[in-house]
């Protein structure tokens, strides 16, 4: 393999995916035949984030924030509700398929279940010729050639050209499905949860293939995960989803040391400590009830009803994502009562109250 | 599991050959099979064993083939398998009509899966406007009487076996095409759909080579099951007369003669009625083996996400 000489001029902290406001509804399917359905689920309600050039950007969140929703929309799996996709500076929000041909190659994805992401009836030489054969490029030997120096690249052993994904582990498939995305040399990456469905065991190694080939070949990767201590380990900066939205975006170390948005102070105190004994040291925050229906979203901030900070205020208006007094401008939250350092979420919520 | 089996050769062997494994292994599919390659043999050398016998299909030996009284004659050596009520050979007649039986099974059959197949995906993949316009189209189809129409068709442009392949082929395409647009819209759910539109890929790639292969085991256990029914109303439709024309023997047809000879000539419904029997129970029992063969939840490590609509 070639090293990271291929890999687009560095221009770090540059946007390299663009997300504008994008929203994303989607009709509620209804059983009958005429009968129109008026109900929509807002999956992704208004998100703006920006990717950076070889960055990690994690995308965190419980099922069915929206994140996944957000992802294939950046990939145009969906079409976009609303707002605007920018790859590179081009918007690829309203391209139809054939026009987003050149951009496929540039943008890959991972996905999540490695049972379900190979096509169980084709072998796994043919599956990761396939980028190859779709656009068109390199040709009989040279392709098994190159497929075998991709399999070789994520750890396959290249004598396996010829297996069915059925003959591979879990992490086995993970791999050829890694294969699979940087086959074109693509720049940028979306990951949709690549290590949630493999064994505790293997995720280190599938986590540290992605990170080594991110150096390798100058990779963004857009991470999405709901397991916090993976994204601690993988990302530059992580961006809390909630119900559609994102609630705080800050980089990595600002998160997990000075979170402000109280959902995520209750992730990351769900989040299994490393070392038992000082597991007790730490407060658990357990939220009340489910997450609301996307369906009929709660008015004002969408965590208002399960929040212990909760006030009138909450119900009415929407916080708007931005920077807390006295953090950097990096770290934005989007609460009218943002978390201080050092305090206890649910009390804070009291004492304020008294105070009004 | 086929691990050691798959380590020892760096080829492994895939679905379609584990499927074929099970089969050989299976002994009523083997019996099934042979029975079928018997049924085709004679179909093939149908003139040979005229030759052989010396008697025609269609030639009428109303001396020597029927009684001084005008019965036919029930087997003997020259006859093996007596005569008709015109005194022709049954065994030379059932051998000419095995061809049209097979024919019309086969053809009407592959034209009605490659119809059903080609519809079930494109409705199945597209949805939306296309699914609501194909499905309701199926939906017609499958409520349309049969027999009516086969018998309204035939008035106005007259029995042949191109008017009997159509015709048959024209009532089945519709449940292959259910079948398949269920299959499609359960695989189009798969990552590996997705991944191959995050490649780039076509519709009619995707349509072709990501769902075609996994909805095709279905499509086959289908067929097998297809053709016996086919077989069975090409001789619905001959026994009304609807399909080859006379002299043209078909088992159909000359079930339809034997009505009125049953209490004097027990072979000239016997045998062809047996033969159609014999046919039918062995692709039915060749369907069954197929499908247990291509049952992916036998073998393979499949998630509970994998379900498919079979």
């Amino acid at each position: 393999m070639t090293t990271s000489a291929v890999a687009p001029p560095a221009r770090p902290g540059e946007p390299l995916v663009r997300l504008e406001h994008v929203v994303k509804d989607f009709p509620v399917k209804s059983g009958s035949l005429f009968a129109k359905s008026r109900e929509r689920v807002h999956a992704v309600a208004d998100v703006s984030l920006d990717v950076r050039r070889g960055d990690t950007l994690a995308l965190v969140g419980e099922s069915g924030c929206g994140k996944s929703t957000l992802a294939r929309c950046l990939m145009r799996l969906h079409d976009l509700t609303g707002g605007r996709v920018l790859f590179d500076g081009h918007d690829i929000s309203t391209s139809t398929q054939g026009e987003l041909r050149p951009f496929r190659r540039r943008m890959q994805m991972v996905f999540q279940d490695p049972y379900g992401s190979l096509n169980p009836r084709r072998r796994v030489g043919s599956i990761i010729g396939d980028p190859f054969e779709i656009h068109g490029l390199r040709h009989g030997a040279d392709r098994v050639k190159r497929v075998q120096e991709l399999m070789e690249l994520v750890g396959l052993n290249p004598e396996h050209y010829n297996r069915f994904p059925g003959d591979f582990s879990g992490g086995q498939r993970q791999r050829v499905g890694i294969a699979r995305a940087i086959a074109l040399r693509p720049d940028f990456i979306v990951c949709d949860e690549p290590v949630s469905a493999l064994d505790v065991s293997i995720r280190a190694q599938i986590l540290n293939l992605l990170d080594g080939l991110q150096d390798e070949l100058g990779l963004t990767y857009l991470f999405i995960s709901h397991d916090l201590s993976v994204v601690r380990h993988v990302s530059d900066r992580v961006a809390v989803m909630y119900l559609g939205k994102v609630v705080e975006l800050a980089p990595v170390r600002d998160l997990f040391g000075h979170a402000r948005h109280p959902y995520t102070r209750a992730l990351l105190s769900a989040m299994p400590a490393p070392d038992p004994d000082r597991a007790d040291t730490r407060e658990e925050i357990l939220l009340a009830g489910d997450p609301p229906s996307p369906l009929d979203p709660p008015a004002g901030c969408g965590f208002h009803p399960r929040c212990p900070r909760a006030q009138a205020r909450c119900a009415t208006e929407v916080p708007a994502l931005a920077p807390c007094p006295g953090d950097a401008a990096e770290h934005l939250a989007a609460c009218h009562f943002p978390v201080a350092d050092g305090e206890a979420p649910a009390a804070a919520g009291s004492a304020r109250q008294e105070a009004l | 599991m086929t691990t050691t089996a798959a380590q020892a050769t760096v080829r492994s062997r895939g679905p379609w050959e584990l499927a074929f494994e099970r089969l050989r292994r299976d002994r009523a599919a083997i019996a099934a099979a042979a029975t079928l390659l018997a049924v085709g043999l004679v179909a093939a050398i149908a003139p040979a064993i005229a030759t052989a016998v010396r008697h025609g299909p269609a030639q009428q030996f109303l001396d020597v083939g029927l009684s001084p009284s005008g019965i036919p004659l029930a087997p003997n050596t020259t006859f093996l398998l007596g005569t008709d009520s015109l005194g022709r050979d049954v065994l030379v007649r059932i051998a000419y009509g095995t061809r049209v039986s097979l024919l019309v099974g086969l053809l009407a059959s592959a034209l009605a899966v490659l119809i059903g197949t080609l519809v079930g995906i494109v409705a199945g993949w597209y949805g939306g406007f296309v699914d609501r316009v194909l499905s309701r189209t199926m939906d017609v189809f499958l409520a349309l009487p049969f027999l009516v129409f086969a018998l309204a068709l035939v008035a106005v442009v007259g029995p042949s076996l191109t008017i009997s392949v159509t015709v048959i082929a024209f009532f089945c395409w519709a449940s292959v095409g259910r079948i398949v647009r269920a299959e499609t819209l359960s695989i189009r759910e798969h990552e590996y759909v997705q991944a191959a539109r995050t490649l780039g890929a076509s519709p009619a790639r995707i349509m072709f080579v990501e769902i075609l292969p996994n909805v095709a085991p279905s499509v086959i256990v289908y067929t097998t099951l297809l053709i016996p029914g086919a077989i069975v109303s090409e001789a619905t439709l001959s026994f009304l007369g609807l399909s080859v024309v006379p002299p043209t023997p078909s088992w159909g047809n000359m079930l339809a003669d034997a009505m009125a000879y049953y209490k004097v000539a027990w072979w000239f419904v016997f045998f062809p009625g047996a033969a159609l029997v014999i046919t039918t129970v062995a692709f039915n029992v060749l369907g069954d083996s197929v499908r247990d063969a291509l049952d992916p939840r036998r073998d393979q490590a499949v998630p509970a996400t994998d379900e498919e609509v079979s």
